[in-house]
């Protein structure tokens, strides 16, 4: 069995210059192209700072359960701190576990050089399998903080990818860009729900047309988004089918009874304002005018060299 | 009711949305329903989950009633041998992003249910 | 025990869920509102659910069956004011409320009521005269 007790933290404070000068070196080296991040000074501030957290917690002479114990909560919070920083300047994992692992080899030099046979053997097992740790629990860090980015940016992205737009007087429109997986039901859910409220909608056009296909499982997020609707009492219609998803569909045997479809926007629009009690009329003498403009321009384009 | 203010503020606390408030007390009013319906009494247990890398709220459901006999079937929406929508396993599942369930015939059953932040 | 009251407005009774609903209290409310139709010849009715914060599948379905019963009594019932959240939780676990008719607010959902009524009769004055 290791020794719990360890006379290294004597050692390193002993020849801290040397070795924290030695420590900086290795990292240095490995870590040449990510200087323009990281200065050396800092680099160096980082490694005091470490061993000055490391010695403090040895020297607590807990040396099993590091995740937990209170005397390596400073150490830990360090290291996170650390992790995160890189991560969030995307250094690679190894680059960022290399802090720790790449303090092994100046410590053990010095090691070989304080003690002997039995003591030498036991110091430097329990030193590495601290180190180990240490250095998994910096790449778990690390690996969440990554994992929040790219959670967050998830989020963002699917608030960016679901606009509602105001159409007309009580009609709104959703444009469904992509895949409809069962995340970004919820969010034009949540949008379209809200915006009928903020409106007072009472006709919805949820348009498919940038949708690339329609399999079951798309056809039920979409009945769901239509279901909801009516329960807050405003009616959907579903456009922008083209022909090959109404075949599809068909194929399927997915039944769109209750939902009422429109081929375009266009058809959609015109369905809604008619329901809405409008009816549209091009102006008298509006369609002349019109048409001297368009002549005009095709006459200075044609007068371009 | 008790259930229904203490699972609102504990999922409010953990930053929930307020979407994902609603699903879990639903689904609490559905599990608790059901213990409530099939014997008459149960015990509530709600606990905040961290594994580190994420939160989460767990909710307990556990009754010495008659247990489930066909667990796959009790799972199917309008399966019922109470007086429920028959809605209450499956809508719950769906509401929540955890669902364990285990039933012993004349022991009882338990649900668990987890929903991460 | 608390009592959901009913008010009665010319042809229509209207209802306002303001408080969490305990099982026993919707029962009492569904027995009272289908008795008051009788009574009144009420030919609609409108249940505002705008304060629920949530609404389970119990009482999606005793909704459903007040809606059924008004139904039978020829009278239409228009449930108002569900909440965005409850609306995608309700969806969620599967709950359809098939035969309810549904409006964003009381104001709209009266003047749902008037035009199902009208359309209603019209339809009659249409096959009379045919």
């Amino acid at each position: 069995m290791p020794s719990t007790v360890t006379k290294t933290p004597e050692i390193i404070k002993k020849n801290e210059q040397e070795m924290l000068e030695d420590w900086v070196k290795q990292q240095k080296k490995v870590l040449q192209n990510r200087i323009d991040h990281l200065s050396e000074s800092t680099l160096k501030q980082q490694c005091k700072e470490f061993l000055n957290q490391f010695q403090t917690a040895v020297q607590s002479g807990e040396m099993k359960d590091i995740d937990q114990s209170k005397a390596w909560d400073g150490v830990r919070r360090f290291l996170a701190e650390l992790s995160r920083s890189r991560a969030l300047a995307s250094f690679s994992p190894s680059e960022t576990a290399l802090f720790v692992f790449s303090l092994k080899q100046p410590l053990f030099t010095l090691m070989q050089r304080e003690f002997k046979g039995e003591e030498l053997a036991n110091e430097i097992w329990t030193i590495s399998e601290l180190l180990d740790k240490l250095g998994l629990f910096t790449t778990e860090v690390y690996q969440q903080s990554r994992e929040d980015v790219i959670r967050r940016q998830q989020q963002e992205l699917l608030e960016l990818s679901t606009p509602v737009m105001r159409m007309w007087e009580g009609v709104i429109a959703v444009p469904i860009i992509g895949t409809l997986d069962s995340a970004r039901t919820q969010a034009i859910m949540e949008n379209l729900l809200q915006e009928i409220v903020d409106t007072n909608a009472k006709l919805a056009i949820l348009d498919i047309s940038g949708v690339p296909t329609v399999d079951t499982q798309t056809a039920q997020h979409l009945i769901k988004t239509v279901s909801a609707a009516k329960l807050m009492g405003t009616q959907c219609i579903i456009s922008g089918i083209r022909p090959q998803i109404a075949q599809t569909v068909v194929h399927l045997g997915i039944e769109l009874d209750n939902v009422i479809t429109k081929a375009t926007m266009y058809d959609a629009l015109a369905f809604a304002l008619a329901r809405r009690g409008w009816h549209v009329q091009r102006v008298n003498g509006a369609s002349s005018s019109v048409e001297k403009l368009a002549r005009q321009t095709s006459n200075m384009s044609g007068n371009l060299p | 009711m008790l259930i229904k203010a203490s699972v609102k503020r504990i999922s409010a606390l953990l930053g929930f949305s307020l979407v994902n408030q609603t699903k879990i007390i639903t689904a609490a009013a559905e599990l608790s329903r059901n213990a409530l319906i099939y014997a008459d009494q149960g015990k509530f247990k709600i606990s905040v989950l961290d594994d580190t890398r994420r939160k989460g709220l767990q909710m307990i459901f556990s009754d010495s009633g008659p247990g489930i006999e066909n667990i796959e079937q009790a799972m199917k929406d309008g399966y019922t041998s109470g007086h429920g929508m028959g809605l209450g396993l499956g809508g719950s599942k769906r509401l929540m992003d955890e669902f364990d369930i285990k039933s012993a015939i004349g022991v009882g059953t338990t649900i668990s249910v987890t929903k991460w932040v | 025990m608390e009592r959901i009251p009913i008010l009665k407005v010319g042809q229509y009774l209207l209802i306002t869920i303001q408080v969490d609903l305990h099982d026993k209290m919707i029962l009492a409310l569904q027995d009272e509102l289908t008795n008051m139709i009788v009574k009144t010849g009420a030919r609609g009715i409108l249940i505002d659910i705008s304060a629920l914060e949530i609404v389970d599948s119990f009482i999606g379905r005793v909704l459903a069956q007040v809606a059924s019963c008004a139904k039978l009594l020829d009278a239409e019932t228009v449930v108002t004011g569900m909440r965005p959240a409850v609306a995608i939780t309700m969806v969620e676990l599967g709950i359809s409320m098939k035969g309810v008719h549904t409006a964003l607010n009381a104001e709209d959902g009266m003047e749902l009521l008037n035009d199902i009524l009208h359309r209603d009769e019209y339809a009659h004055d249409f096959s009379a005269i045919n």
